[in-house]
């Protein structure tokens, strides 16, 4: 069979659609910037907040730049949020005292790498300790399985890290994200 | 002739206005409070490397006002990426003054990589920023001063300071503390214009 008539292969909505639950929860509680360095698992969020006039996105050098990021969009009354991959967690460590010493609000979304069906055992030394440093780092951490949860924890979280200007890391297991997205 | 750094910034926060300063830890919080407290500073104790960031976070989020880092050259090199990532967005409203003595001064002074002649304002206009310079001369110091509160930015300025320990001046160190005054000035100041 030609390669262009062969089905694609047949993803739920909801298994798809997870990027535009948590782009809905942006909106929903009023986050005004952005901060990522390019990442094949935040692809379509990142897409959709680069579209969004409302939202300035900020292309990071190192995932560390968006913590004073972060703080300085508080000082100055917006929301900010953080897009990442665990390897970028480990980048950070320092700067999130940042965050704590000055009760800053914050939601960080970390793709998970170097766990399910992991390819690259590169990854796997920083991916296994990621949710263990966000913790000790200060944050409350929780994790996302399945794409039906998004929305829930998403929304929860936000609402935690604004209203209660606390550090919240949301990781998004690899198993949601699929190898789909990662290999190209 | 290397510039006096105390009485450099004190030249450059006169008749400060709205300006909103962030300070990188060590000597440069210190000079920005040897200079006179105010609410609108946010003086940063540690998060080494996050300094300009966090202007631009804030330039980000308040267009309508004029935000000044002043930092040493140590937070500066740390942060050197954050020149790219600042390059990128062109905030008009951001100004860097990175105070440059080419050493790290709070570890007993140790040459930095200025020493060495790594140029902090050539990085700067590689990195897009509208206007970078060197400042050597104290008389120039009330132009850089007007470049903070009008001049198109992104800016950079290197200010090159003497090699020599001040005085510690120590101002308020509670990071809630220091954040919640912020915030209560700049409501209190700006409020109109929020959208």
């Amino acid at each position: 069979m030609h390669s262009s008539e062969r089905a694609l292969p047949s993803l739920s909505d909801l298994e798809t659609s997870w990027p535009e639950a948590i782009y809905a929860q942006f909106r929903r509680a009023d986050i005004r910037q952005v901060g990522y360095v390019p990442d094949a698992g935040h692809s379509r969020l990142i897409a959709l907040c680069q579209a969004d006039p409302t939202i300035a996105d900020v292309l990071l050098t190192t995932e560390e730049e968006g913590v004073g990021l972060v703080a300085g969009a508080a000082l100055g009354g917006q929301r900010a949020a953080l897009l990442m991959q665990s390897s970028g967690v480990g980048n950070c460590v320092n700067m999130f005292s940042l965050l704590c010493n000055c009760g800053i609000g914050c939601m960080i979304l970390v793709t998970m790498r170097g766990e399910f069906g992991e390819f690259n055992q590169w990854q796997v030394p920083m991916g296994s300790i990621t949710a263990d440093v966000l913790r000790l780092a200060g944050f409350l951490t929780y994790r996302i399985e399945h794409a039906e949860d998004v929305e829930a924890v998403v929304g929860a979280g936000c609402d935690m890290a604004y209203d209660g200007d606390v550090q919240v890391a949301i990781l998004l297991s690899q198993r949601l994200i699929g190898p789909k997205q990662w290999t190209k | 002739m290397m510039l006096d750094r105390r009485d450099f910034v004190r030249r450059l926060l006169a008749d400060r206005g709205d300006l909103l300063v962030v300070s990188g830890l060590g000597s440069a919080t210190y000079d920005v409070a040897a200079a006179g407290d105010h609410p609108l500073n946010v003086y940063l104790w540690g998060a080494m490397g996050g300094t300009a960031m966090i202007g631009l976070g804030l330039a980000l989020a308040r267009p309508d006002r004029r935000v000044a880092v002043l930092t040493g050259d140590g937070d500066m090199l740390m942060g050197l990426g954050s020149l790219a990532t600042i390059g990128v967005k062109q905030p008009t409203n951001l100004a860097i003054v990175v105070l440059d003595n080419a050493h790290y001064g709070e570890t007993g002074m140790q040459p930095s990589h200025t020493r060495a002649g790594i140029d902090l304002v050539a990085a700067a206009l590689a990195c897009r920023f509208a206007s970078a310079r060197t400042v050597t001369q104290m008389e120039d110091a009330a132009e850089i001063r007007k470049l903070l509160h009008a001049g198109a930015g992104p800016l950079l300025i290197s200010a090159r300071i003497r090699e020599e320990n001040v005085p510690r001046v120590l101002p308020l160190r509670d990071g809630h503390a220091i954040k919640q005054r912020f915030i209560a000035a700049l409501h209190v100041a700006g409020n109109q214009d929020r959208n």
